[in-house]
């Protein structure tokens, strides 16, 4: 009986391990757009080559923020990805903008000042949108929290008496069981 | 787990994922929400591909149309394309408004949206004419300025020049007319009628081509 309550535990706690995963992997996408908006914060798009040309810099640019603008005309395609016509416009109104010396957070600004932000693939991490960053965080510490509860309480050993009946025949068969437990009424 | 129990997980996870899911179908998902509406309206500096019609505003072919020279004026901004099917269904709304209130100093125009001034041209001749000049785009560089997302789209500038309303998809005449009333009342003295600035009539000059 404890072998296989043993083995029970092992089995309950690979599941845990595997919805734990699942959870996770749902949560990993946006946890790594979260991670990779903060480096691209903190590092500038332009140490991508170590000695490229003018033009090769300003492309790098102007197609880093083009990825990260929305087509107004397609269904949730960055107008470097789409090949629509707008979208073309839109990106050669990028680089223009780049190439006359404006910043990539102008740019956005300008496009959000036309679009709102909608235009803004990634939504910027203030106010009630950060509730997209967090929120699967909760999730997980929630779910899985409500998970390893649960499968503690599964895994727990019952008390006899309200065990069915034929279990409890078959508890009272082992002598370390049966040893502190109450013998069943309909024995 | 007992039923009671079962019952309430599902009403405190489901009732709001229900209630979320029941929001989102009031939503139209296409609708992009536009920013522009009490901000100043962006300004353009265009090239007239089509004159308009006698009577309303009538300016030369290849006549530079800039929006702030008509700061003092209600402007209506009208985007469109010959390949637009709901365009032709406003067309004559539009004109009929436009002979309406262009007698009273509110200035319409067409900008061509991702499209051939020769089309364009054809497609004026095609409707009967247009009562208010058409504008060249090139590049949808005043279309990216005023974050538009489809055709027909139409923008009301007020006397102060800022943008009062938006309409997306065919213009609705009712309601374009109540708006202009209302913009003209608001601020009567600028809605002078015969402008200084331009002659609200000006004829071709003969042979005139862009």
């Amino acid at each position: 009986m404890m072998h296989r309550m043993r083995e029970f535990r092992a089995t309950a706690t690979r599941m845990t391990v595997i919805v734990a995963s699942v959870l996770t992997m749902c949560t990993a996408e946006s946890v790594t757009a979260f991670v990779s908006k903060l480096e691209a914060q903190s590092t500038p798009a332009v140490s991508v080559a170590p000695l490229p040309g003018v033009d090769t810099i300003l492309d790098a640019r102007a197609k880093a923020v083009a990825s990260r603008l929305r087509c107004p005309v397609c269904q949730g395609e960055s107008i470097q990805d789409s090949p629509a016509e707008l979208a073309a416009q839109m990106k050669s109104l990028v680089r223009e903008q780049i190439a006359s010396g404006r910043s990539e957070a102008q740019v956005f600004d300008y496009f959000t000042a036309k679009y709102g932000q909608w235009i803004l693939l990634e939504p910027k991490p203030e106010g009630i949108n950060l509730l997209v960053y967090w929120l699967p965080v909760v999730f997980l510490v929630v779910g899985g929290g409500g998970i390893a509860i649960a499968v503690k309480r599964w895994t727990r050993p019952k008390p006899l008496d309200t065990l069915p009946t034929g279990v409890a025949a078959n508890a009272v068969a082992t002598p370390s069981v049966s040893a502190n437990a109450v013998s069943p009424p309909s024995l | 787990m007992n039923w009671k129990r079962a019952g309430l997980l599902t009403l405190f996870v489901g009732g709001p994922l229900i209630a979320l899911l029941s929001y989102g179908m009031t939503r139209d998902p296409r609708s992009i929400p536009s920013p522009l509406p009490g901000r100043d309206a962006p300004v353009f500096s265009r090239v007239v591909f089509a004159p308009g019609n006698d009577g309303v505003l009538r300016l030369p072919v290849g006549d530079t149309v800039r929006l702030a020279a008509h700061r003092g004026h209600v402007v209506v901004v009208n985007f469109w394309a010959s390949w637009c099917l709901a365009c032709r269904d406003e067309h004559q709304d539009l004109s009929a408004v436009a002979r309406q209130y262009g007698p009273r100093g509110v200035r319409f125009f067409g900008l061509l949206y991702n499209d051939q001034p020769d089309n364009g041209i054809q497609w004026i001749a095609q409707m009967g004419g247009q009562a208010y000049p058409a504008l060249e785009d090139p590049g949808a560089r005043a279309a990216i300025d005023y974050g538009l997302y489809g055709v027909p789209e139409t923008f009301v500038v007020d006397q102060r020049g800022s943008v009062a309303h938006k309409f997306v998809g065919p213009v609705r005449p009712g309601e374009l007319g109540a708006l202009l009333d209302s913009l003209l009342k608001a601020n009567p003295a600028a809605s002078n009628p015969l402008p200084s600035d331009a002659p609200l009539v000006r004829t071709l000059p003969s042979g005139s081509k862009p």
